[in-house]
């Protein structure tokens, strides 16, 4: 501590600190991004392996591998890791890197905070491992409610639904801290002449994203307090018995959950609006409509929740008021479709490993949508809620629209990150491999789920088997994916053709934003003197 | 006093916020393990509370020391009350979940159990039930206690009531003390605020064993008595977070931290208060008197 | 019921709407073996209600189809018109021109069109889904874990209805079908009351009628009028534990005449157990193994196993069990109190003394078991 605080006195920013200080105690925006999506890309492998164990559980009927109990435990942190250790993670990671050096601010707004936000999350972890080993440990029944914790099942586990409260206390302040510094980033720390409408696209998404966090997170939070209360303290929240509501909870956890699910859209549409541009060539078509309609978005998409309760019966003019809610939400994020092709259109298109990603979210995700609109028709969720074909829906939701969005900002700013070029071929292969692969797990999905088979089983009836082993080897070889893109990202790293300031033929002409005036690697400290913008 | 410090200031490496972390974890690990009866756990939280007042002090030394040096320029200045005001409003909408809470549980359970509404037929599972608030008969009359008189609000609500609102109003007299350089005014009027803080707060505790002791009304006693606590007790929590740090912006004070230009400490625990307040004036009308 | 506002839309018979669906499946690469009977769309509806949401799936389901053809074929032709490498040249003015002035307004209302002709008719279906209305029929629906209690309302019967253990039902019908089903009279207006006894459940039989939670403490309605005879299926499809893929649902619909048949029977029945229970008779263990063995296979071979091998570690073995030996006082506690945290249910609301003598004695006899006890129907109201 005695050097750290000599070099602090002493105003010298201008050379790294090493060591597992420079990390452990880091207050570089740059550092804990990377720490970021490494710690993103370890949870996507923990995530994932628990698809794996899912869907080798799931390739036949009868059970195999796992018990029952166990089953139920891996799809609830399976969700819970993707979502909270991997998507949100990985999103703001590259906030971290990306929004200081785009708007021209010498780091984030609130370092040491930053750093806070930061390793809560393998706290988090941690605590989140310690909940699915907790039954072995110390007795009890494992969590097996789902990622959304309905009570009363919620309330029947054993210690380890207490421990996996926790977990939510600290991502969830996690979350909200890194949202506060984000956003006050971008409202205070601009260089002089970057107005917010010049801001690019990236950063007004992760602007929403932040304000939409603050706001949401406390729900959840105060949802799980009261779960909390109900085991141990004798309340009655969601006790019939006691004058309480189970449903209560699920108003709860859904006014955070959907608006959490564009959360998880929004940084990948922003990077959308990077990558279309850049290799279309020409400036992104309706930047306006585009700010607008992520606003638009945002505030509708907080007033929609319980569309994913439509089977807990609401009144009718409720459940008509969300029904049609919903449904609008296809205006905005239609809109934003359609200026991510018409960016395309009449331009002059390559197809970079970072585009096509873009393109397969463009149609990928639209099917999601329209999914998405046809679950949000209540009568006919009567006939979807809890079937496979919801699974479906939120994986082509999920995957394409925030999973892929990561991978298309992976590629598009490694050789920012890294300094050397990605190797195209392999890149080039990893999308082909993971499209395919994905969708012949997920698209088979819709069938299973329609023919009715319900999610959430851990055996079924040999009616399904078809559509169950598809589905399987398509996951596995989505699994297999991985290790590809594992392997690119550490041959990047470690070498790799130089990238110059402006990779992409310097195609980045309609992106406004100032991280390509710095060298690839950027330095340590970027912008000491705030650039100036005209 | 140099606030035109033309770079921002970029703190070095810290440790503080890997011990809060550490604290953090220790501190809800520690819980989880006492909720479940594991004799370890008392210690173990112990030890994480340890840790964050150890970090508090040494986190916000740090940042007192690089204030009063003159690191700050007007922009980092502006981050913080910025990161403040959005941190108040997340705790808003922490305040609104109980509050939406209420409202359901108020306007849709209870009517919904109570076999009214399209979806009537609920009381054929609770046939004695009747659905009143305060809800002082459970559903199940065996589960949870009953209720013997439900909190009105005369009384000691009505006086905390007009404690936090005169806390409010000396907190702004110090205000204006500070504003016009009157050290005297804003030390007094900080200490003032404290004290109210610290009264509203033993009735608070009185009221509490009252209910207890006369009322019947426990966390045990239905979702009434489960309401009543989550509320005022998230609030009772904020309250001594707020009085603490109340306290502590008066010993600042006292050694003369604050300008009329520059107090953003001041400012962030003054608004942190004031929302505290409302917060309160909110309860007082939902949870004692409607 | 309107007309869907897409007069273009093309509306064939169901039979070959549903062929339709294949052409996107087949794409994906999906096998073909075993294509024949595979359903790809929402089973056929059997009541006014489930059709009219399977005409609104029908319809929700071609405006996504078409948004997507059409999307495909734009993102499509722009890919293949401005690729760089045939030489076309970006036109950087484009998003200044008339449509990049007014696409902002343009596509949001094509948007809104389509949202609210949904909407429409998704809002007159809903009222249907709401208009409960009196029924001849009411059958309160309880969910368990793991299983669901029928109770006819009218005629104050109840029984529960538990999964068929794969030795009875076979490989093909495990976890399809259900030792006692309910029975339904066809063209007679049902109404169901769904509630549960723990945790939520969600009774659902897509043919007849759609899904509504059962939540414990609150009653949810539904409603239908069955059209035909058959048996229909269903599960449990609200997440309830480890046994939630263990709870099918089995529906039989009979004619009227048919189904006052049964259920006279089976009120008749009813009052002759009960006057029986009633008796303070002493059982001799064989009259109890036989009773017993009919209950364990109703209601315990489930997990346990009609052999009494259960499904280890999910579920415990009882033959050899300590407990079933040895630990009498263990054997009726589990059994009436079942085990916090595990599967294993409290039975003793459900299950009368005689009929949990019965089973106990079953268990200590059965499958090697030879313990020689006979416990009686008073030894369990002591242990109560
Ligand atoms: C990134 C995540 C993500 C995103 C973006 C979405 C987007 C949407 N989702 Fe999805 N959803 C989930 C993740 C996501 N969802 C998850 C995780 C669940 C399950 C949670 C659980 O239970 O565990 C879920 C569940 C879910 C349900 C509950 C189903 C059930 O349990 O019964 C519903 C119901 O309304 C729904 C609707 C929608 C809608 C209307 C959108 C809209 O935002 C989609 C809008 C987009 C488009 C419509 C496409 C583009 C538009 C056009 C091309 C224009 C033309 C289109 C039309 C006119 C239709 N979603
Ligand atoms: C961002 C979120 C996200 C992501 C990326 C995924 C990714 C995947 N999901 Fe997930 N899933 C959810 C969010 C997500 N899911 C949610 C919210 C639920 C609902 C949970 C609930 O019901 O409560 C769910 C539920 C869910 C189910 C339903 C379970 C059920 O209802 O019973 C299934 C089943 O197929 C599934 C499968 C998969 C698969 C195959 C992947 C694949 O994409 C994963 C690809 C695999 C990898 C990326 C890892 C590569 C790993 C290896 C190659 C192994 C290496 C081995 C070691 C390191 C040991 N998921
Ligand atoms: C849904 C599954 C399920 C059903 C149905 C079920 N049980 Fe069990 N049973 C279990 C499980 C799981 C356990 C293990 C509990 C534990 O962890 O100790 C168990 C344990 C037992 C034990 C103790 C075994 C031992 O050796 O410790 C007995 C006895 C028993 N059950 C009897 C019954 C009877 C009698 C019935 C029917 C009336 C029944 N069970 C129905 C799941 C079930
Ligand atoms: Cu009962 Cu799932
Ligand atoms: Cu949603």
């Amino acid at each position: 501590m005695t050097s750290i605080a000599a070099t602090h006195d002493d105003h010298d920013h201008h050379h790294a600190p090493t060591g597992w200080r420079r990390w452990v105690f880091s207050t570089n925006h740059k550092d804990i991004g990377t720490m970021y999506l490494f710690f993103a890309l370890f949870m996507l492998f923990l995530g994932g392996a628990m698809a794996m164990v899912i869907r080798a559980e799931l390739f036949s009927p009868g059970l195999q591998f796992v018990s029952p109990e166990f089953y139920n435990n891996m799809f609830t942190n399976h969700a819970l890791i993707m979502i909270f250790g991997m998507v949100m993670p990985a999103a703001a990671g590259m906030a971290n890197w990306m929004i200081p050096m785009m708007i021209g601010a010498p780091d984030m707004a609130l370092p040491r905070l930053n750093n806070l936000s930061f390793w809560l999350l393998p706290a988090g972890a941690l605590m989140l491992v310690l909940s699915i080993v907790a039954p072995w440990v110390g007795g009890g029944m494992a969590v097996t409610a789902g990622w959304t914790l309905y009570p009363p099942i919620s309330l029947q586990a054993g210690m380890s639904m207490d421990l996996l409260i926790f977990t939510i206390h600290l991502l969830g302040i996690s979350s909200i801290l890194a949202s506060i510094n984000i956003v006050t980033t971008i409202l205070n720390m601009r260089a002089p002449g970057m107005t917010m409408m010049k801001m690019p696209v990236f950063v007004w998404a992760w602007f929403f994203t932040g304000v939409l966090l603050i706001l949401i997170m406390p729900a959840f939070a105060g949802g799980v307090t009261m779960l909390l209360f109900d085991r141990h303290f004798g309340t009655s929240f969601f006790d019939a018995a006691g004058g309480g509501d189970p449903v209560l909870f699920q108003h709860l956890f859904w006014f955070f959950g959907h608006p959490e699910v564009y959360v998880l859209l929004l940084p990948s549409i922003g990077v959308l609006g990077m990558v279309v541009p850049t290799f279309s060539r020409k400036p992104l078509f309706g930047y306006k409509s585009l700010v607008y309609g992520m606003a638009f978005l945002a505030t509708l998409g907080m007033v929609v929740w319980a569309h994913h309760q439509y089977t807990v019966g609401m009144s009718i003019w409720a459940t008509k008021y969300f029904m049609i809610g919903t449904i609008l939400i296809s205006i905005p994020i239609g809109l934003m479709k359609f200026n991510f092709i018409f960016t395309m259109w009449r331009g002059s298109l390559t197809f970079e490993t970072p585009m096509l990603f873009a393109i397969a979210i463009i149609l990928m995700f639209a099917f999601a949508g329209v999914t998405g609109v046809m679950l949000a028709v209540v009568p006919a969720d009567l006939q979807y809620h809890d079937t496979y074909f919801v699974v479906a829906h939120f994986h082509y939701a999920l995957i394409p629209g925030a999973v892929f969005g990561l991978y298309a900002g992976v590629f598009y700013w490694l050789p920012k990150w890294t300094g050397h070029m990605y190797d195209e071929k392999l890149g080039k292969l990893f999308f082909w491999w993971t499209t395919i692969s994905f969708n012949v797990t997920f698209f088979p999905q819709h069938f299973s789920g329609l023919a009715g088979m319900p999610r959430r089983i851990v055996d079924y009836g040999v009616q399904f088997t078809e559509f169950n082993m598809v589905s399987s080897v398509g996951a596995f070889a989505f699994g297999l994916s991985h290790l590809l893109f594992l392997y690119i990202i550490i041959k990047t790293i470690r070498g790799g053709e130089p990238a110059p300031a402006k990779p992409w033929e310097g195609a980045q002409a309609g992106t406004p934003g100032l991280e390509w005036t710095v060298s690839s690697p950027p330095p340590f400290h970027t912008f000491e003197t705030p650039p100036e913008v005209k | 006093m140099s606030s035109s410090q033309e770079h921002y200031y970029v703190p070095d490496g810290s440790r503080w916020p890997i011990i809060a972390v550490c604290g953090m974890f220790t501190t809800v690990f520690g819980t989880a393990l006492w909720i479940n009866d594991i004799s370890l756990g008392p210690w173990i939280v112990a030890l994480g509370a340890l840790g964050i007042a150890y970090l508090f002090f040494g986190w916000f030394g740090d940042v007192i020391d690089e204030s009063m040096s003159g690191k700050y320029n007007a922009q980092v200045d502006t981050s913080f009350r910025q990161g403040m005001m959005w941190f108040i409003s997340s705790e808003a909408f922490f305040f609104a979940a109980f509050f939406g809470s209420l409202y359901y549980i108020r306007m849709i359970a209870m009517p919904w159990l109570d076999g009214e509404g399209h979806l009537g037929s609920s009381h054929l599972l609770w046939e004695n039930f009747s659905a009143s608030w305060p809800l002082v008969n459970t559903p199940d009359t065996e589960k949870y206690t009953q209720v013997i008189e439900p909190m009105g609000a005369g009384g000691i609500p009505m006086i905390n009531t007009l404690l936090l609102l005169s806390s409010g109003v000396t907190l702004t007299w110090a205000h204006w003390g500070l504003k016009k350089d009157s050290r005297f005014q804003l030390v007094f009027g900080l200490m003032l605020t404290v004290i109210l803080g610290a009264v509203f707060m033993g009735f608070q505790a009185y009221e509490y064993y009252h209910a207890y002791d006369a009322l019947g009304l426990t966390l045990n006693s239905g979702v009434y008595g489960s309401t009543f606590y989550m509320l005022t007790g998230f609030h009772g929590m904020h309250v001594t977070i707020g009085a603490i740090m109340l306290a502590v912006i008066t010993v600042r004070a006292a050694k003369g931290h604050f300008s009329h230009e520059k107090h953003f400490a001041f400012e962030a625990v003054a608004w942190y208060w004031h929302f505290v307040d409302v917060v309160w004036l909110a309860l007082y009308v939902f949870v004692y008197w409607l | 019921m309107s007309e869907p506002g897409f007069a273009s839309l093309p509306r064939p018979k169901r039979q070959s709407r549903r062929w339709a669906l294949w052409i996107p499946a087949l794409l994906a690469g999906l096998p073909t073996l075993g294509w024949a009977e595979m359903k790809l769309n929402l089973p056929e509806p059997v009541s006014p209600l489930t059709r009219e949401v399977f005409d609104l799936h029908m319809m929700t389901t071609w405006v996504a189809v078409w948004i997507m053809v059409i999307v495909i074929l734009l993102v499509g032709y722009t890919l293949w018109k401005f690729r760089k490498s045939t030489g076309s040249v970006a036109d950087q003015e484009f998003h200044k021109g008339f449509f990049g002035t007014w696409s902002w307004l343009l596509v949001p209302i094509l948007v809104l069109g389509i949202d609210l002709t949904i909407a429409d008719r998704a809002n007159s279906t809903f009222d249907q889904v709401e208009n409960i209305g009196d029924a001849e029929v009411t059958v309160k629906v309880t969910g368990s874990q793991w299983k669901w209690t029928y109770e006819y309302m009218e005629h104050d019967y109840s029984f529960i209805s538990n999964l068929k253990s794969k030795e009875e039902a076979g490989e093909y019908d495990y976890l399809r079908t259900v030792d006692n089903p309910l029975v339904l009279p066809v063209n007679t207006r049902v109404r169901f009351l769904h509630t549960a006894a723990d945790v939520l459940h969600a009774w659902w039989v897509p043919e007849i009628a759609v899904k509504k939670d059962s939540i414990p403490g609150y009653i949810n309605e539904t409603w239908t009028i069955i059209e035909k005879e058959g048996v229909y299926r269903g599960q449990c499809a609200e997440n309830c534990g480890v046994g939630h893929a263990y709870m099918p649902i089995e529906v039989q619909a009979v004619s009227r005449a048919e189904f006052d048949r049964w259920i006279g029977e089976r009120v008749a029945e009813k009052q002759a157990a009960v006057a029986l229970a009633a008796s303070n008779k002493v059982w001799s263990k064989d009259e109890l193994m036989a009773e017993g063995e009919g209950l364990y296979n109703t209601f315990c071979a489930a997990c346990h196993q009609v052999n009494g091998a259960g499904l280890p570690p999910a579920f415990p073995a009882l033959a050899g069990s300590d407990m079933a030996l040895n630990d009498l006082a263990g054997h009726l506690d589990i059994v009436i109190n079942g085990k916090q945290g595990t599967a294993m249910a409290a039975w003793g609301a459900q299950l009368d003394d005689l009929q949990m003598a019965a089973i106990i004695t079953y268990e200590r006899n059965a499958w090697g078991n030879d313990t020689g006890d006979a416990v009686q129907p008073a030894d369990v109201k002591a242990a109560r």
